[in-house]
This record gives C-alpha cells, structure tokens and sequence, in this order.
C-alpha cells in the first residue's frame, strides 16, 4: 500500500479479497503449516488428517523421482543412502561445517557455494531438498483453500546466520513461495503465545528443536512483541541427544565398531532407536534400547539417569548460552516472568528440570511445543497480508550474530553489533592506500570473535572503478544494510568525486543467482504459464490496491498537497482505474507501469503523510485518526 | 495542518524522538518514543506496498533504530550530547587521560590476568568495572546537565569507553570460562 496503512477499525475487509497467507515452521525433523481462519490460527492437515510433515526426502530412480514425508520416512531404513533426513542442518554450509557429518546415513559432499547430498536422482543442494518440502507445504494450504497462496511467513532459528537464511528464502523461491517474511522461531512462538495467555512482561523463550537451539529474551506489551537478546547454538538439538545416546548404548556393548564404521543403514536404525528410547524415557524411568545391526544386535536397559549422564554435557551448553543471552540483555534471572518451552525436545525430563533448575520457577509448557511456532508465524502472516482488522502487531526483532569487516592482520573491526534492532545500517568510510589505486577489496564475517579465522565467511567484495587519485584521498562510503529478514546488503560509493563505485559481491557460502535460475527452470512447481497468471493477477491486486490507498490518502490529507500536484495525483489514479477496470487486454508489465507512475506520483505525498504521522505520534494524538 | 513539524531525516536523535537534548533522560519514555515510531516506519508494516514505499518506510525504520541505539545506551548518548555540543571524542587520537584513571585502568588489567578461567574472580571484576562504570556515568551527566561542561564530559566518554572495553573483555572470559 501507498501511505500509511488506512482501514476501518473493526470492519474487516471483502472476504472475497481475503489472501491466503500461511505460517511455516520449516523444522529440522518436522515441518507445520498453519493459517487464520475465522480469527483463530491453526494448523492445516493433510488428507489424512495429520498436521505434521516429517522433514525428509527420499530421492529415487522412478517417477515421480521422490517421495516426501511419511512415505520417505518408511523407507529410512530400507534406503537410507537417498532418503534425506536433518537437511535444515546443511543449510548455506559447506561439508566441512557440518556438525558430525560423517555420521549422517547419506553422503554429504562440497558443491558449489554450498553442500550437495548425493543420491541416486543425482547431486541436490540442500536448498532443492528443503524445497520440495516447502512445495508440498504449499499445495496442501492451496488444496485447503482451494486457492492461490499469497504469501508466506517461514521461521528460522533466530540464532541462524546470514548464509542460513538466506539458503532459505532460496528455498521459498524456489517452491514458488511469496516469501512475505522469515521471523525467529522464538519471536514467532512468543507471539503465538502472548496473544493466547494475554502475557505482559519479560519472557524467555527456551526452543530446543531437533537441531538448533535458541534462546530469545522478549519484553512484551501491548500487542508489541520487542526482543532484547537472543543467542543460541545452530547445530545443537534434538538430534545430538540421540547420537549421544546410540553412541553410549555402543560402548556398553562390547564388540560393537566406533560410531563413524557403522554403516548407513545401521546408523539410521541405531539413532531411531535411540529416538524411540528418549522419547520413552519422557514418560518412564527406563527403557529398552534395541536395534538389529550389522556387526550384532545391541539391546541395552537405558536408566533416565543413564540418559542424563550421556547428555548432562548437550543440556549444560543450552544453560551456558542462556546465561550468556541474559547478560547481553543486561538482565538478571529474577528480570524474567516465565519461561516458555517451545520444541519437541523440550519434553525431555532432563531439559525441563535444567530449566527450572536455572530460573528457579518451573516453565510454562501449556501449549502444544510442537505447534506454537506455526501458529504464530501464521498470526504474523495473516497480519502482513492485510487481512487482520483488530489491534496492530508489531514485532521488533534483533540481529543474533555481530556483521564485521577484516581489516589488517586478520583481525575483525565489528560494524553491526550483535542485538541491535533491525532493520539497520551501518555506513562506514574506508580509502585508498596507494596512489592511483582503482580497486579496493572487502571481506564481511559475522561473528563473535576478534580473528577472521574465528567467524564465519559472509562475502568477499571488491569496490571497482575508483578514480586514480593520491594515496587516502578517496573516501568510499560502504553501506551494510540489514533488512527485517535479518539478511545483508552492501552498497558503496566514492564520495569525493561522486562516481558510484562498481561493487562485485563473491557470496562465500549460498547459491548464485544463475544456480537459482537453472533450478526454477527444472522445477516442477513453477511451470511457465503458472508464472504467468501468477504474475497477472498480483499486478492487478498491487494496482487496485495502490488506487484504494491513493485516494484515502487524499481523502485524510489533500491539505498536504498543492492544487498542482492533487491534479497530477488525480490523473494518475483515473487512468491506472481505467486500465485494470476496462481495459481486458492490459498484460501484467502494463499495469505494473501504471502502478509505478502513480507511486512515482504519490513518493513525496508519501513522506509529507508519514511525517505527519511521525509527529502526531509524539505528540501522543491517537493513531487511529491519523 | 499548524503546529505539527515535518520531521526529516536531518532531524538530530533527540528531535526525531521528540526530546531534550540532554543526558538524564526517561528510557520508559523513550522506549515508548521509538515502539510509536517503529508502529509507523517498520517494514512490516509495508509489505504489500509498492517499492518506492517500501523504500521511503525502511529508511526511516533504519534512522529511529540508529537514533534509539545512540539514545538508550548511555555512553553513545553522551558522546553524541559531546559532538552536538562541538567537542569531539575523538577517542582514537586524544587518549590523554588523567593519572589516577590510567592506575585504575592498569589494575583492572593486571586483575583480568589474574582472573582468568576463575569464574568467581571474574565475577568480581566485572562488579568492579560496573561500579567503576556507574561513577563515571554520574560525573558525565553532572558535567553536561549541571556545569554545561562538554569539555570535562568528553573526557569522560573516553574513559567510559576503556572501562566498556575492559569489560567486554571480562565478559568474554567469562563466556570462555563457563
């Protein structure tokens, strides 16, 4: 919309203009998808009835060439070679940073830019995998509604980085998906759960999935949901407690190979057994575990003291980082309200006394940890869409990881610290040391660390076309922004002389745009002509849009105007109506022109609009009137 | 429409936030400046705009977060009073600080090496420096509030930003250490 956002306060808009707007909860082991309907999120099924989508693709030789969900899941031990299970864990990583990945049952090899898992359908990316995931996603919630979806609001660990969540958006793109925002987990299960108990105060939000860890300090208030630290551990879940486990059972049974020699198919039976185990373990004092493997069954009686002894070390990192995530949030334990447990992992005895151990009050658990993050996503969505007509959300969220450059000796001066509020930008000025030098050569990392060696490699650029000048007479101003996605951008220009310097950006970790072109190009998801409609009717749904907006705006605030400029604007609204009213024939790059003019029309009515605003606000007039 | 000023992107921090351009100030109030501000700016609440709006909503988004962070934290705030005052920090260049300061400085040092992989002595440290960091703060806001001294507030800032350095130093080893 052009302006400020206008609309009736309680009335809610044509239900025929209502968009599909989901949340989803793209999880390491399993992934959700909810929607508003009626006012209240909730989880979609699928035709059988069941709202969770198991995380895993199997690739094979026959048509369809892939299975995905329960029916890949089946043939985890028949197949565990192509059936990919954890693939969140690859996401915008190279082999080498992943976490213990020779015990993964299927191979993992170095690609492009990213990781690839080799299968007999050929080489994936992770991104292609977690695609054909978000895909299914999407034609259930189409299926559901019998309609296009708009968009949606897909949720990363707040503790993933840049390459992670960038990989991804990739993803969305490529399963056709509007992507209308990644939100926090955490923020998303916060959101889910201080509408539903009307919370006020400061929460921590302790989400421990099936292989990431995150823990968000949140202040909530009136409908605002304000994150004040946030910190965690991207590779340490779920999972890790049942490696940890299927490694101890190993050890109690002589004979049995290291961890690393077992062979695919064993690995995969070995950690499911463990999984079951654990997962008894939440209701009894003790539990079987026993799988068939290749050099000799293991059967072992587990003790819940056993399993806390295998994973005493797994739960005390989560505990260190939320000491740490408080301390940035300059807060004390007495500071937080509650604690609520989001994730499937959370259910571990283990985990919920560390917890209350740590805080000194039990955490709260009443709503369903597998689902609160959909929820909340979809609550979010719903709002971004414009479908939501009651009190406005508003969700301030924080950047997890410091953004730096190297400068000399391989060291990392910090550009964005870790915590701030984003969006935000840094601009910072950096100049020539040689005489009639062109050229000059960046390196952004993100983390915590004083060493480049230490952080994780985000891009290298290089700032071209630099006039010849003396020795530190240019000044390049570099400008890193980072958007509400919490996702990088670099800008430069030379400021002495004007000339926009010509950047060239060498992502270190993620794939080039041509990868994501060629994939689309094969997908199966997003034929041509589909694209095509698409495309159509979002224009004509931005075009009325724009119009609507247009002329409440002038209906508000035409005092703002000259009677120059309301003419312009006027004419500029009549001929867009014109088009998308009568004119059948207008193709979708038309009418995207059309809307173009009337913003181009409308950009400094905007600004004078939004001061107002700005300064109605302060002055504490109600906002509703604006 | 009269008595409402258009506020622009040359707006100073505390202009833009509506407030006195000095140190004491009501971070409640604040807080509450910068949620009523994100309410009109933040990104989110464009997403189904055309891009020019999306453009113009992220540039403001981004200035009431810069103004807010300079605002909120105590230190930044004082040596942004300094500059618009017309006395540079100049932290990089002007490093001259008084005796007692630089002793001070040089223990907590000496005490950090001392400490190290000893949580409970790094603990202590850190009440140390936080104390350290409170003194300062008092004698920064007397010197721009009371005396109008921008000079003697500047100088410190730039202590203020040794002890902020030392902790973070501190409380790397603590991480490390845990």
């Amino acid at each position: 919309m052009a302006l400020l956002q206008i609309s009736e306060p309680g009335q809610s808009p044509d239900p025929h203009q209502r968009k599909i707007a989901v949340g989803i909860d793209l999880g390491t082991t399993h992934s959700l998808l909810a929607s508003v309907r009626n006012g209240i999120a909730e989880c979609l099924p699928d035709e059988h009835g069941r709202v969770i989508l198991p995380s895993v693709v199997r690739y094979t030789t026959e048509a369809p060439g892939r299975q995905i969900g329960y029916e890949a899941l089946a043939a985890q031990h028949t197949d565990p070679g192509n059936t990919i299970t954890s693939v969140k864990r690859l996401m915008g990583r190279q082999r080498g940073d992943v976490h213990n990945v020779d015990n993964l049952p299927y191979t993992v090899t170095d690609g492009e830019g990213m990781a690839l898992v080799n299968t007999v359908a050929g080489n994936k990316t992770p991104v292609e995998v977690s695609a054909e995931l978000l895909a299914t996603l999407r034609f259930r919630a189409e299926d559901s509604f019998d309609n296009d979806l708009f968009g949606a609001v897909i949720t990363v660990p707040a503790y993933f980085d840049d390459a992670q969540r960038q990989a991804t958006k990739d993803a969305a793109q490529l399963a056709g998906i509007n992507v209308l925002r990644l939100i926090n987990e955490p923020t998303a299960a916060a959101i889910a759960y201080g509408l539903e108990q009307g919370s006020e105060g400061v929460y921590a939000i302790y989400d421990l999935g099936g292989g990431t860890f995150d823990i968000s300090i949140l202040r909530l208030s009136k409908g605002v949901f304000e994150v004040v630290a946030t910190g965690g551990d991207s590779a340490l879940g779920g999972d890790d407690y049942d490696r940890a486990l299927a490694h101890w059972a190993l050890l109690q049974t002589p004979g049995q190979p290291a961890p690393e020699q077992l062979s695919a198919t064993d690995k995969s039976m070995l950690y499911n057994a463990a999984r079951a185990c654990k997962e008894q373990l939440s209701h009894t004092n003790s539990a079987e575990l026993a799988a068939p493997l290749g050099g000799g069954d293991i059967s072992v009686t587990v003790t819940a003291q056993n399993f806390a002894d295998a994973t005493a070390q797994l739960t005390l990192r989560t505990v260190q980082a939320v000491r740490k995530t408080l301390r940035d949030a300059d807060m004390g334990i007495d500071d937080v309200q509650g604690v609520v447990m989001v994730g499937g992992s959370t259910r571990m005895p283990v985990v919920l006394q560390a917890v209350e151990a740590l805080f000194g009050k039990p955490p709260l658990t009443n709503l369903n940890p597998d689902e609160v993050v959909a929820l909340g996503a979809a609550i979010q969505a719903n709002q971004l869409a414009g479908n939501h007509t009651g009190d406005a959300l508003l969700l301030l969220d924080v950047i997890p990881l410091s953004l730096g450059i190297e400068t000399m000796g391989g060291l990392v001066e910090r550009i964005v610290p870790r915590n701030s509020s984003i969006p935000t930008a840094r601009g910072q000025d950096f100049t020539t040391f040689k005489d009639g030098q062109t050229a000059l050569a960046l390196h952004v990392v993100q983390g915590e660390r004083d060493l480049v060696a230490d952080c994780r490699s985000l891009a290298r650029f290089e700032l071209r076309g630099i006039p010849p000048m003396t020795a530190g007479a240019a000044r390049i101003r570099v400008t890193f922004t980072v958007d509400a996605d919490g996702l990088l951008q670099v800008g430069a220009t030379e400021t002495q002389s004007g000339v926009q310097a010509h950047i060239d950006v060498k992502p270190s970790y993620g794939l080039s745009d041509d990868q994501i072109a060629a994939m689309l190009r094969d997908s199966f998801s997003t034929a041509q002509q589909d694209m095509q409609a698409r495309a159509l009717v979002e224009a004509r749904v931005d075009a009325e849009r724009m119009v609507l907006a247009t002329q409440s705006a002038l209906d508000a605030d035409a005092d703002l105007l000259t009677a120059q400029e309301r003419s312009g604007i006027t004419a500029s609204i009549s001929s867009l109506s014109d088009l998308i009213g009568s004119d059948a024939s207008a193709n979708a790059a038309t009418i995207e022109s059309h809307t173009k003019q009337l913003a181009a029309a409308t950009e400094g009515f905007a600004a004078a609009r939004m001061n107002r605003g700005i300064a109605q606000a302060l002055s504490g007039k109600r906002l509703d009137s604006v | 429409m009269s008595g409402v000023s258009p506020i622009s992107l040359q707006a100073n921090d505390f202009e833009l936030f509506d407030l006195p351009a000095r140190f004491e100030l009501d971070s409640l109030e604040l807080a509450k400046r910068w949620k009523a501000l994100q309410a009109l700016t933040h990104p989110d609440k464009f997403v189904s705009s055309t891009g020019a709006d999306q453009r113009m909503a992220m540039q403001r988004s981004v200035r009431v977060n810069e103004a807010y962070q300079r605002l909120r934290t105590p230190t930044l705030r004082a040596g942004y009073l300094c500059e618009l005052r017309g006395v540079s920090i100049d932290a990089e260049r002007n490093t001259a600080m008084p005796h007692a300061f630089l002793v001070q400085q040089m223990q907590l040092r000496e005490d950090l090496d001392d400490a190290l992989g000893n949580p409970t002595a790094l603990q202590q440290l850190a009440d140390v420096a936080l104390t350290a960091k409170k003194e300062w703060l008092n004698k920064v806001a007397t010197a721009l509030d009371i005396d109008n001294d921008a000079a003697a507030a500047a100088s410190g800032v730039r202590a203020l930003m040794f002890i902020e350095r030392v902790t973070k130093d501190i409380n790397q080893q603590l991480d490390d250490a845990a």
